[in-house]
């Protein structure tokens, strides 16, 4: 017995079982981590049914109560702060459903705990009906009337019907104004604000007041005023339009409620749906939810410009980081001389990968935002003063600052990467009467690109994740504009931008509706892993291109 | 004068006065000369006051046991050594009488004059056609035809065109042995250079490629000067007009190659080249 174990730890195989063992565990974190967070959050985009059922009070009165559950929990019975509940013998624990009741406008409040022993004849009734608004949360209830300027149109059955075309027509509505509002309107907003720096500037310059320039801005302000004033029309016709038509419904205490449709993103009927409908919905609101705005303090919508913010500031974060990791590691690895110093130099920045990423957005903040760019501000900007240009966090700075976070292990990779290609291919160019330099430009250099991928695929990897730093250097909860559009000269790095990570801690702990925004939090996080991955297997694909050109290094 | 240096003379005036059908040193146009070289790599010495004289439109072949120097001699004609970290080189080695050890040298255009090619087939990562263009478009030459000029006529020098001209554009990396260390050799006499040093040309390569590399170098030596490193002894017998026998990083005979082979005039070169040693 004991010489079969002594054999058998002899023969390596516990060794190999632990090594398939670590793997598995890997294995197993990781997709245990994704299907947690995909369960949870493309949960949250399916059409729940809406339950109604009689709540008997502590009190003894009857309410009734309406709206999605969202959790089942079972908990001590001292737990719960009702003397009046009356339990079967034995029973020791209470269960508690949480309760998307809705109505926010009415009740107060989206959540409400109820006890399961005091719900009584739970129904599903197919009329009941769901209201995502743009303000006030969700409406639970029932439809009673759809009225068109304050006259009836149809009540009922009939009122049903008479509702989507007209949320559709207030949901076209809605497309124009914010066309207006956003592309036109802010683009006459973003030149007028040039036209007041640049005024601003003549004043700085000395320029006397009523001097041709001067003219020249008034004029060209009143003709952007005037096309102010005739959008602004527009805009009034438009809203006057979107504020025709208007619904009543009846919320579980019996209240009636007016809401113009303008309000109103969709209403649908989840319990008489069926799983086509289902689908379709899920469909939509998983659009929604990639490609719009947020709302409701990002706890509504979609996350579009975090997801814009996120990868814009990677992309812009590659593009400073790689050719300075190169070129560092370039002189570290091939000019330098190996020495105590180089040495030194290497340790030092193999540890800056170890220092915690908050310590760099202090470093952002302290030296590109407040150093660099108030003296950028003071030399370029001087007309915007005392509003900061530069001198304030923006996509620019938070990119920098992660591109200096990521830089180490770009050094370490390219170093990694000039050090394998074999002396015999250097000595082959020197041969041919390249110079140093020469060889690197032509041969050494590409030959190492599929190690600066590497490298910058672990940039990427690391930047993408990271949101302490960036909350210090340009993120915010809520951008009004993305850091790319139409106004001349198209990419504003100067903007502050919206970042996935950040979001989810922003939705996640800062919301005012922490519980709605919970599945929030997880589809945030499955998005942002998405995003990386999709970033990581796009440098994956060119790494692998050029490994597939510069095979050399097998032989 | 260093004893090696006087004995490869001493060698050279017997093998005239017995064999007066072999090539006399004397008689050749001077290439490289070599001039009372030591070289040092820290503290250890690796060539012993060198000198010797590289006849032009020659094969010259450097013999001896592994570590003897031959090879270190051979990349200081190119300089080559310059790479290593903590030689020294003292003594100097003239190409067509001037010194190229010389401070103002460039060691670019040095390196262009005196074309080399290693042991192992070193061919970039590149295309064919792009790995003989290599010192062309080093040299600023940019027409495409000119290019093409060149790179056809180099292959066709090194005996690889037919195999090759209708794949210029594929990876060199997709050629055999053989024909790799041909490419790299095609691509070193794509910028005419005087001399080629040719350091074990054949010593990865099949008995077959090793033929071709020899018989090409039968040709080349019409138009280049030739210096080969060689493990191998028949390959200097068959190749080479003149053969430098090293050892312990002193030359210890130098002389045409029949003589050497036949009736060399040291010990040392005879017990190494009938197998005592070595």
């Amino acid at each position: 017995m004991f010489s079969d174990l002594k054999q058998w730890f002899g023969s390596g195989k516990p060794w190999v079982w632990l090594n398939a063992g670590a793997v598995s565990i890997s294995i197993v974190m990781v997709a245990a981590l994704l299907i947690l967070i995909g369960i949870r959050g493309l949960g949250h985009f399916w059409a729940k049914p809406i339950m109604e059922a009689d709540y008997l009070e502590p009190d003894g009165s009857i309410s009734r109560l309406v709206g999605e559950i969202h959790e089942r929990e079972v908990v001590p019975r001292e737990q719960i702060q009702d003397p009046t509940l009356e339990l079967p013998e034995g029973t020791d624990t209470v269960a508690r459903l949480l309760v998307k009741t809705g109505n926010r406008d009415t009740v107060g409040l989206d959540f409400r705990w109820a006890l399961e022993a005091r719900l009584q004849q739970m129904r599903y009734p197919e009329k009941l009906m769901a209201i995502e608004r743009y303000e006030w949360g969700n409406f639970y209830g029932y439809l009673k009337e759809v009225r068109q300027d304050g006259t009836l149109v149809a009540s009922g059955d009939e009122a049903w019907q008479a509702l989507q075309p007209l949320i559709e027509r207030a949901g076209e509505l809605r497309a124009q104004i914010k066309k207006i509002e956003q592309d036109d309107i802010g683009a006459i907003n973003y030149q007028i604000e040039k036209l007041r720096l640049a005024e601003r500037r003549l004043e700085l310059d000395g320029v006397a007041a009523g001097s041709r320039e001067h003219q020249a801005i008034a004029e060209e302000r009143q003709v952007l005023q005037n096309r102010y004033q005739g959008y602004q029309a527009r805009l009034r016709e438009l809203y006057q339009q979107i504020g025709r038509d208007s619904l009543t419904g009846v919320v579980m205490d019996g209240q009636e409620v007016d809401m113009p449709l303008s309000v109103v993103v969709r209403a649908y009927r989840p319990n008489e749906m069926g799983l086509f409908d289902k689908i379709g919905f899920y469909i939509a609101k998983l659009w929604e939810f990639v490609s719009d705005d947020p709302r409701e303090a990002n706890t509504e919508g979609g996350i579009f410009p975090a997801i814009f913010g996120t990868v814009m500031m990677v992309i812009l974060m590659s593009i400073f980081v790689t050719p300075f990791g190169v070129i560092a590691a370039v002189y570290l690895r091939e000019y330098a001389r190996q020495g105590p110093l180089t040495r030194v130099i290497r340790i030092a920045v193999n540890n800056l990968a170890g220092v915690p990423s908050i310590v760099y957005g202090v470093f952002g903040l302290g030296f590109f935002v407040y150093f660099l760019g108030g003296n950028i501000d003071q030399l370029f900007f001087p007309e915007a003063l005392p509003a900061p240009t530069y001198g304030t966090g923006g996509l620019f700075w938070a990119s920098l600052t992660l591109a200096i976070l990521t830089l180490p292990v770009v050094i370490v990779a390219t170093e990694e990467g000039l050090s394998r290609i074999p002396s015999s291919i250097r000595e082959g160019s020197l041969a041919l009467g390249a110079t140093k330099a020469e060889t690197l430009w032509r041969t050494v250099l590409p030959m190492s690109s599929p190690a600066m991928m590497t490298g910058l695929i672990l940039a990427v990897a690391r930047a993408a994740g990271e949101v302490a730093p960036l909350m210090l250097v340009g993120v915010v909860k809520l951008a009004p504009s993305l850091p790319l559009d139409s106004n001349a000269p198209f990419l504003h790095l100067d903007r502050k931008f919206m970042h996935l990570g950040f979001h989810i801690y922003d939705v996640g702990f800062q919301s005012p509706n922490v519980e709605a925004a919970r599945p929030l939090v997880y589809a945030t996080a499955l998005l942002l892993v998405l995003v990386i991955v999709m970033l990581n297997l796009a440098a994956i694909a060119i790494r692998n291109h050029l490994r597939e050109k510069y095979r050399a290094l097998e032989q | 004068m260093s004893e090696s240096a006087a004995a490869s003379h001493g060698v050279d005036i017997r093998a005239m006065e017995r064999k007066p059908r072999h090539r006399n040193l004397q008689d050749e146009a001077l290439c490289l000369e070599v001039k009372d070289l030591n070289l040092y790599y820290g503290d250890k010495q690796a060539l012993k006051d060198v000198n010797l004289q590289i006849p032009r439109q020659r094969v010259s072949a450097f013999i001896g046991p592994s570590g003897c120097g031959k090879s270190t001699l051979l990349r200081c004609f190119n300089r080559m050594n310059d790479l290593v970290d903590g030689v020294r080189i003292e003594g100097n080695i003239e190409l067509d009488g001037e010194d190229m050890y010389q401070r103002n040298v460039n060691v670019a255009e040095l390196r262009r004059r005196v074309g080399m090619v290693f042991q192992k087939p070193n061919p970039f990562p590149k295309s064919i056609y792009e790995n003989v263009a290599y010192g062309l478009r080093l040299m600023g030459k940019k027409s495409r035809r000119e290019l093409d000029d060149v790179v056809e006529s180099a292959l066709r020098s090194a005996a690889l065109w037919d195999e090759v001209k209708d794949r210029l554009h594929d990876s060199a990396l997709g050629l055999s042995g053989g024909q790799q260390q041909r490419l790299v050799i095609a691509r070193a006499i794509a910028i005419e250079p005087e001399v080629l040093l040719l350091d074990e040309p054949a010593s990865a390569l099949d008995p077959i490629s090793t033929l071709k590399i020899e018989e090409l170098i039968y040709e080349l030596k019409e138009r280049y000067t030739i210096v080969i490193v060689t493990h191998n002894m028949q390959q200097a017998a068959r190749v080479s007009d003149y053969t430098a026998f090293m050892y312990m990083g002193e030359l210890v005979e130098f002389g045409d190659t029949d003589t050497l082979f036949t009736n060399p005039s040291r010990k040392q070169t005879e017990d190494y080249i009938t197998g005592r040693y070595g």
